[in-house]
């Protein structure tokens, strides 16, 4: 049980008018479809300072991935060069409370697609 | 009357414990969750045990006289006495106590004597739990079980005694130390220490057994403690671990779990290829094996309580057929092992006068427990020592789900408080915090114990609570369960924005200060002299 | 430029040419994010790696640009091809101007 540490704070989910500009920039408002595009991420995290996630989109030119309810929502932009051997990369993220991740991958041929996970962070628990 | 129904139970025989018609070319013999209890203890078993979703009225969430009429099993006996909670303190008197590892080890070694080549599985929270245990980080309990020479072991608690610690004690063992889950933190790699599975070659079968540890360790125990590893359910890597012994020969495959039940079952119905889960963490103790899907979930109860046998027939690479028997580790009628007795008291010898002396007792109507989703009577006790110990409004102590059971009018001693109260990390802390703190604080909680996912539920029992009444619908979402949330004392609502004073113990925060909770409740009890219990009715369940 | 800063990366000696291989890095870093106070109630200002880039023989693997929600000490795994024997060169961009770089070369088998 994680007490002792009344600072804690558990944001709610929100959607952040910051997110929403940052997607607008990178997809330049074009419609965002689904599929070919996988998003990994825990259910829980361990430990929300350090959310292991992996984005893979076979055939894209570069990821956005934002963290839709942290105070600011930026991640990382992953960009594949020629010498990428799958458009794919592992990383881990701070997340401050439970939420969406999203990614959003650019293809080769300026299409975009777009997939979310929810992490749950959590106060923790007590061991059985 | 009932004292003659009782005694003449008490013809129960070691040899009518241990029957078991041998079946099929292989053995697995399967303990869990022992917390460290090497001596016999009295266990009750829950109450209020509640499956939400697609578990309601499922096992393990039926308890009392459900359970029994589920099994078939009589009231008033021996089964009765070891399975549920009705009637446990004249049950207790009739049957005696249970466990002991010396008498775990006459059950071992007879069905070794059947089965020369069974397995012994230890599905973990096997280092943690009694003062022998914390003074010796491990050490006492790990000598008693080499005794036992079990095969393999998964793990939970024994990660609480620290990195290096638990290192240590790993690479003493002669047995194998598995988690196919048990990753390095840093480089996302399986752990080198831990091996995901170990194959046997048993009764002319090829056995693999893949080893499961707690999947939420950092969160449910404090991470700072073992930075180095990181774990999780790894759902796709136990599939790839399975295809892969299936791959090199395995005939049967057994995993080693330390999930809980739900959350195996749940993995039961999404990785295939698995034979035989033996199920630990949740403590559950069932007479019968789960069937999911292809797989056989089997739960082996806690604190030394019982021994599962697991008879199984293999042929042409399929498990064809499977044979089940929990037996009751009944103390008064199993044989103790001496060689095992004379290594336990070795263990004991330095401590003795410490573990024997009587701190108070229990009045005659008052029986301590804890396992419960909610308060049990031990956490109501430690809840008042904490209160007035440590001068709160509010009290907080964890939902483990270890701790025997202390019956009316027993002398408590300071080994009785250990056993529900020792970790590594039991600073009792005194803090302050909002109301509206306090709200997210059991709303967490009780998503961790009532997600309709059980891959969310993460760890123990609902926090238990003193000062602080509440009422929790079990059904809704989080954020939405807990209302009326209420200040003992004043009979006041809490107040979002008010703060209050809250004393609590088993903080996962690292640097948490105060007095060690065991020493908070030996000094209450010795204030009390005679502990008296009064039903907790501030915590309302709706929604079971 | 910030104390501590300890580039590290796993990559393999050597492959058959046109493989693809797995690259872990991690480098030592606070990566703070701009968002915490310090006791006073001050802002601690922001002081992250905000780009990271893996090139071999001068052609671009990929090219990470980070924010403060990446975590201490950075990670990253990711895939490359190996068109012959050559030189991976991995280079950390720090805010404060700092630029942390480390090469590994890479045979043909
Ligand atoms: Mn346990
Ligand atoms: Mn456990």
């Amino acid at each position: 049980l994680a007490l002792g540490a009344a600072a804690l704070t558990v944001l709610p989910f929100r959607v952040n008018a910051a997110a929403e500009d940052r997607i607008a920039e990178f997809t330049g408002g074009a419609d965002m479809g689904e599929g070919g595009l996988t998003l990994t991420a825990p259910e829980i995290a361990e430990n929300g300072n350090t959310v292991p996630i992996e984005v893979s989109a076979p055939g894209a030119t570069a990821i956005l991935v934002l963290a839709m309810g942290n105070p600011t929502p930026g991640v990382a932009q992953f960009n594949f060069g020629p010498l990428a051997a799958a458009q794919s990369a592992s990383t881990r993220i701070r997340l401050a409370g439970t939420q969406d991740v999203v990614a959003i991958a650019k293809m080769a041929d300026g299409s975009f697609v777009k997939a979310s996970s929810t992490v749950k962070v959590t106060i923790g628990g007590c061991g059985g | 009357g009932n004292w003659s129904r009782l005694a003449a139970q008490q013809a129960l025989t070691q040899d009518q414990l241990l029957e078991f018609d041998t079946f099929g070319n292989l053995t697995l013999i399967h303990i869990t969750d022992i917390h460290a209890q090497l001596m016999p203890i009295y266990f009750r078993e829950p109450e209020v045990n509640l499956g939400i979703g697609a578990a309601k009225g499922q096992m393990p969430h039926v308890t009392g006289a459900d359970f029994r009429r589920f099994y078939g099993i009589e009231d008033g006996s021996p089964s009765a006495y070891a399975l549920t909670y009705n009637d446990f303190s004249s049950l207790a008197r009739a049957y005696g106590r249970v466990g002991g590892m010396d008498r775990v080890a006459t059950v071992v070694n007879a069905i070794r004597a059947d089965r020369p080549d069974a397995l012994l599985l230890d599905g973990g929270d096997t280092w943690h739990g009694s003062y022998t245990c914390f003074h010796t980080e491990g050490q006492d309990v790990v000598n008693v079980m080499n005794a036992l020479k079990p095969d393999a072991m998964t793990f939970h608690w024994e990660f609480t005694l620290g990195t290096d610690r638990v290192t240590e004690l790993v690479e003493s063992l002669p047995f194998a130390s598995l988690g196919q889950n048990i990753f390095d933190a840093e480089w996302d790699e399986p752990s080198e220490l831990f091996k995901p599975y170990k194959f046997f070659e048993r009764g002319g079968v090829k056995v693999a057994v893949i080893g499961q540890a707690f999947p939420y360790m950092p969160i449910a125990n404090p991470g700072w403690m073992f930075p180095e590893f990181s774990f999780g359910i790894r759902e796709e890597n136990m599939q790839a671990m399975v295809d892969e012994v299936r791959a090199e020969g395995a005939e049967v495959v057994v995993v080693l779990s330390h999930n809980g039940f739900d959350v195996d079952k749940k993995m039961a119905g999404r990785v295939t290829g698995i034979d035989v889960i033996l199920s630990g963490h949740t403590h559950d103790a069932l007479p019968e094996p789960v069937l999911v899907e292809q797989t056989y979930v089997i739960a082996s109860g806690s604190n030394g309580k019982f021994v599962s046998r697991v008879d199984l027939d293999i042929r042409d690479g399929r498990m064809m057929g499977l044979k089940h028997k929990l037996i009751p580790i009944f103390s008064d009628v199993i044989a103790p092992d001496p060689q095992v007795t004379a290594l336990i008291n070795a263990q004991r010898e330095p401590h003795i006068d410490q573990l024997r002396e009587v701190i108070g007792r229990t009045a005659d109507d008052a029986l301590l427990y804890r396992r419960g989703n909610f308060n049990g009577t031990w956490d109501d006790l430690i809840c008042d020592a904490l209160i007035s110990e440590r001068d709160a409004d509010i009290a907080m102590s964890p939902g483990v789900r270890w701790g025997p059971s202390i019956l009316p009018g027993q002398e408590i001693t300071r080994e009785d408080i250990w056993n529900v109260t020792s970790m590594s990390y039991g600073a009792a802390y005194r803090t302050e915090m909002t109301g509206e703190f306090l709200h997210v604080v059991l709303e967490d909680v009780g998503d961790n114990l009532f997600n309709p996912d059980p891959y969310y539920q993460q760890g123990g029992d609902m926090v238990r609570v003193g000062g602080l009444g509440y009422r929790i619908d079990v059904t809704k979402p989080q954020g939405e369960r807990i209302s009326d949330m209420t200040l003992l004392k004043t009979g006041e609502k809490i107040d979002p924005a008010k703060n209050y004073v809250v004393a609590g113990w088993a903080s996962v925060n690292e640097g948490t200060e105060g007095p060690q909770i065991w020493d908070v409740v030996e000094n209450h009890i010795r204030k009390l002299g005679t502990v008296n219990v009064t039903p907790n009715t501030s915590v309302e369940v709706v929604g079971a | 430029m910030a104390s501590g800063v300890k580039p590290r990366v796993k990559v393999p000696k050597s492959a058959a040419a046109g493989e693809a291989i797995t690259i872990k890095t991690l480098i030592s870093h606070a990566m703070e994010s701009g968002q915490r106070k310090d006791k006073e109630g001050n802002v601690i200002p922001r002081s992250i790696i905000n780009r990271f880039t893996c090139e071999f023989n001068g052609q671009s693997v990929i090219d990470i640009t980070m924010e403060p929600a990446i975590s201490t000490n950075p990670y990253f795994q990711f895939e490359a091809t190996v068109p012959e024997a050559g030189e991976f060169a991995f280079t950390w961009y720090d805010d404060d101007g700092s630029v942390y770089n480390d090469n590994k070369s890479i045979t043909i088998a």
